[in-house]
């Protein structure tokens, strides 16, 4: 069994996934790069009804093993979205002759026929994340002509299918934390409207993960760990990209050795800054957390809330510098209060280490 | 040549409708088994054109709905018939939202949300008609902040609603233009009906009454669009704003004592004319700057060009409250005059003059009081003067904005 590692956030902190059983093909199968005569259907991905079935699109050679057809490459995010701590396997297929062009601050742009493929699971026992996965759902982000449309395929339990599901779902989900500790939550897959409620930029929909300073980072490909960036571009699903050290990057939220202000900057980034930009859905709220906003007052900082509720949980600024405790930003994403939490969407779950990491980079502040 | 000029003016309206009407279904929509999916995913699946008609009953909804389609109407049996509940809501800040254009939302019922009630964000011409939006279980800072809450929209209509509840403004237009709230009733919420950096609104005959504050017009800094202005609140009743501040702690309407009629913070060309206000036992009327320390040099926090005239004050101003209901009081003296305006200019206005269009003129009728408190600044700190009681100073007028147009009606 190949020992390919994937890295991923956890419920409660780092996990190294040891890529175990018929995941290690993940890894294996993207060598061969993009295949002329790729296994996935264009056709599929372009057309206005899309497939009730995952199969149809072809990106699994093998749906069982979720092992990636030729031409669907594998890929990881420095700091994820925390998801209720699902466990995310993410592919993009960029079609055949075509190319990706390099944008150093937004999603990268892909061209018309990309697909991009994320599959939730979540492990029977966290203290063996990578044993036992249950895989739930596999959401897809389609680049057709008249723009990117998002739809989510809830798995069998043999794990042999995937069925469109446009209304949403819940699933109830029974593990074990990693402290060993019983977890039953209900988990939700979003309908059609709330995949819109984060990936809408200007609004249309909008792919949000694959940014260049979030893919700039090593992934253990079976060959060699090697920079994603790098490799796309030898792979020729990327044009105009810098060699990756000129490229920006932020770090992974969980990375100890990074300063704290880039670290809990990439995470507001990644989690929050979709909805809070000057072009998201929260674009009322003035409040604006990605990576590049530079005035302080916007990303927070002694910021009064403008339509919070009961969200300013009886605070006055959304970061108070010095004083987490009277700060809003952290009660809300610290919440698992309808109405109170952040993000609104996606999240049943806290997320203890970003809690923490706020906690000490408001701390931190003067 | 009637039925000729009537058919080119069908012809006229059908190309430039964005829709083929002729395509228009009805989906309806009944309680039952599975209704919170149907309805959820008739909310998607809906195409330009069609009506999403919901029957009768109650609906108990455990995560938001959405709307994102352009040219819908959503329809109830009415909003004592038809009871969207989301007493069981586990997801989403909000009950309703809406982010498509050209939508009307009628006759039904919101109750219990977990955060919001109905929103709108960046849609044009949405119209909320009788609906009912209410926490039954009565004001409480645990209730979601907006009953109706249209923000970064423009063309909204807002009539026939009632909103019960909100733990910040029942009513709530926010960041947007082109607006008019009438005929609709806000009580036992913080604020009534606010509308806030927000141009072109009209208010008016609506009954704001037992909230904390009746109506609010504000402006606030930090925000994408802020510059509030050309305000209309006109024959509206403001009675018997009674209900304690419920809002949670950092909200800037937790500052609103309670008996606060009608307020007017750091907007401009605000007309107040018309209405019926009485119990309100903080003030009637009070126009004030923005109280607070900020960061943002494209904000003006001082009102400019306000009018208040024409309206009949009953009895008020007994009981002021709170923090701004004491610093009124302690300069003005109790009963509280029915308009106050807390005086306060910019640095260099107070050392010369304030231009024609910025200041504040009252034309009210004989034996309405008012006060002037004075203040400079942002400092409420009184500083060699003495408050200004002499309504007569301060006759005068400013041109009235025209009256708000919205294409749903056929205006412009």
């Amino acid at each position: 069994m190949a020992e390919d590692i994937i890295s991923v956030a956890g419920r409660f902190g780092r996990i190294v996934w040891s890529v175990a059983a018929g995941f290690a093909a993940v890894v294996a199968a993207t060598l061969s790069g993009i295949g002329a005569s790729g296994a996935v259907s264009l056709d599929a991905i372009l057309s206005d009804t899309p497939p009730r079935e995952l199969s149809a699109y072809g990106f699994f050679s093998d749906m069982a093993a979720h092992r990636p057809a030729d031409g669907v490459v594998p890929f990881r995010l420095n700091t994820p979205l925390y998801s209720d701590g699902a466990v995310k396997m993410r592919f993009v297929f960029v079609p055949p002759g075509k190319q990706a062009t390099y944008d150093a601050n937004e999603t990268l742009d892909f061209p018309v026929g990309t697909a991009l493929v994320k599959t939730f699971a979540f492990p029977a026992d966290y203290r063996a994340p990578g044993e036992n996965l249950r895989i739930i759902e596999t959401r897809l982000l389609l680049h057709r002509d008249d723009g990117w449309h998002a739809l989510a395929y809830v798995w069998n339990d043999e794990r042999t299918e995937a069925t469109l599901k446009i209304a949403g779902a819940k699933v109830d989900i029974a593990t074990i934390d990693a402290q060993g500790v019983p977890l039953s939550f209900t988990y939700a897959i979003p309908n059609k409207n709330q995949c819109k409620g984060c990936h809408d930029l200007g609004g249309a929909i909008s792919p949000i993960g694959p940014k260049a300073r979030n893919l700039n980072g090593d992934f253990a490909y079976s060959d060699e760990p090697a920079n994603q960036l790098d490799r796309w571009a030898a792979l020729g699903i990327l044009a105009g990209a810098p060699a990756a050290a000129a490229a920006p990057a932020a770090p992974d939220f969980l990375d100890a050795a990074a300063p704290l202000d880039a670290r809990a900057r990439a995470w507001l980034d990644v989690n929050c800054a979709h909805c809070h930009r000057a072009e998201g859905p929260a674009s009322n709220s003035g409040l604006f957390l990605t990576w590049g906003e530079t005035e302080p007052v916007r990303y927070g900082v002694n910021k009064r809330p403008v339509a919070a509720g009961k969200g300013s949980g009886g605070r006055l600024f959304d970061i108070a510098p010095g004083d987490p405790d009277g700060s809003i930003l952290l009660y809300r994403v610290d919440s698992v209060e309808p109405g109170v939490m952040m993000p609104e969407l996606g999240r049943h779950l806290p997320d203890p280490a970003a809690v923490a990491l706020l906690r000490e980079w408001i701390a931190a502040m003067k | 040549m009637a039925s000729f000029l009537s058919r080119a003016a069908l012809a006229l309206f059908m190309s430039s409708a964005p829709v083929a009407l002729a395509s228009a279904a009805e989906i309806a929509i009944e309680a039952g088994d599975g209704a919170a999916e149907r309805l959820t995913e008739a909310l998607i699946s809906v195409k330009p054109g069609d009506t999403v008609r919901i029957g009768a009953g109650r609906f108990d909804l455990t995560d938001g709905l959405s709307l994102d389609v352009d040219d819908v109407v959503v329809k109830g049996a009415g909003p004592g018939q038809t009871i969207l509940s989301f007493k069981g809501q586990s997801g989403a800040g909000e009950g309703l939202l809406v982010t498509s254009d050209r939508v009307v939302l009628e006759d039904f019922a919101v109750e219990d949300p977990k955060g919001d009630g109905v929103k709108s964000k960046g849609s044009d011409q949405i119209t909320f008609r009788n609906l009912r939006i209410e926490w039954t279980n009565g004001p409480d800072e645990k209730n979601g902040a907006y009953g109706v809450y249209p923000v970064s929209s423009k063309n909204i209509l807002v009539e026939k609603v009632l909103v019960k509840g909100a733990a910040d403004a029942g009513i709530y237009v926010g960041q947007s233009e082109n607006i008019v709230v009438r005929e609709s009733r806000a009580e036992y919420n913080v604020a009534g009906i606010e509308i806030e950096n927000s141009m072109k609104a009209d208010v008016y005959k609506n009954v704001a009454t037992h909230n904390t504050g009746g109506i609010l017009i504000f402006d606030l800094p930090n925000l994408p669009v802020q510059g509030g202005h050309d305000i209309r609140v006109f024959d509206n009743d403001v009675t018997d704003n009674d209900t304690a501040n419920f809002a949670p702690k950092g909200n800037m309407v937790a500052i609103v004592p309670k008996g606060m009629g009608i307020m007017v913070m750091a907007n401009r060309n605000v007309h107040v004319f018309g209405n019926r206000l009485s119990g309100n036992g903080t003030t009637h009327v009070l126009i004030a700057a923005y109280p607070n320390e900020y960061e943002d040099e494209n904000y003006m926090f001082v009102p400019r060009g306000v009018y208040v005239h024409g309206n009949t004050y009953g009895e008020g101003g007994g009981a002021p409250d709170g923090e701004v209901g004491k610093t009124i009081s302690d300069v003005s003296g109790t009963p509280v005059p029915d308009i106050v305006w807390d005086g306060v200019t910019t640095i260099p206005e107070y050392f010369s003059w304030t231009s024609a269009e910025n200041r504040v003129y009252v034309d009210e009728a004989e034996g309405t009081t008012f006060v002037n408190l004075k203040m400079i600044s942002q400092l409420l700190l009184p500083w060699g003067w003495w408050p200004d009681t002499d309504i007569s100073g301060y006759k005068g007028s400013l041109p009235e904005p025209a009256p708000v147009k919205l294409p749903q009606e056929g205006g412009a």
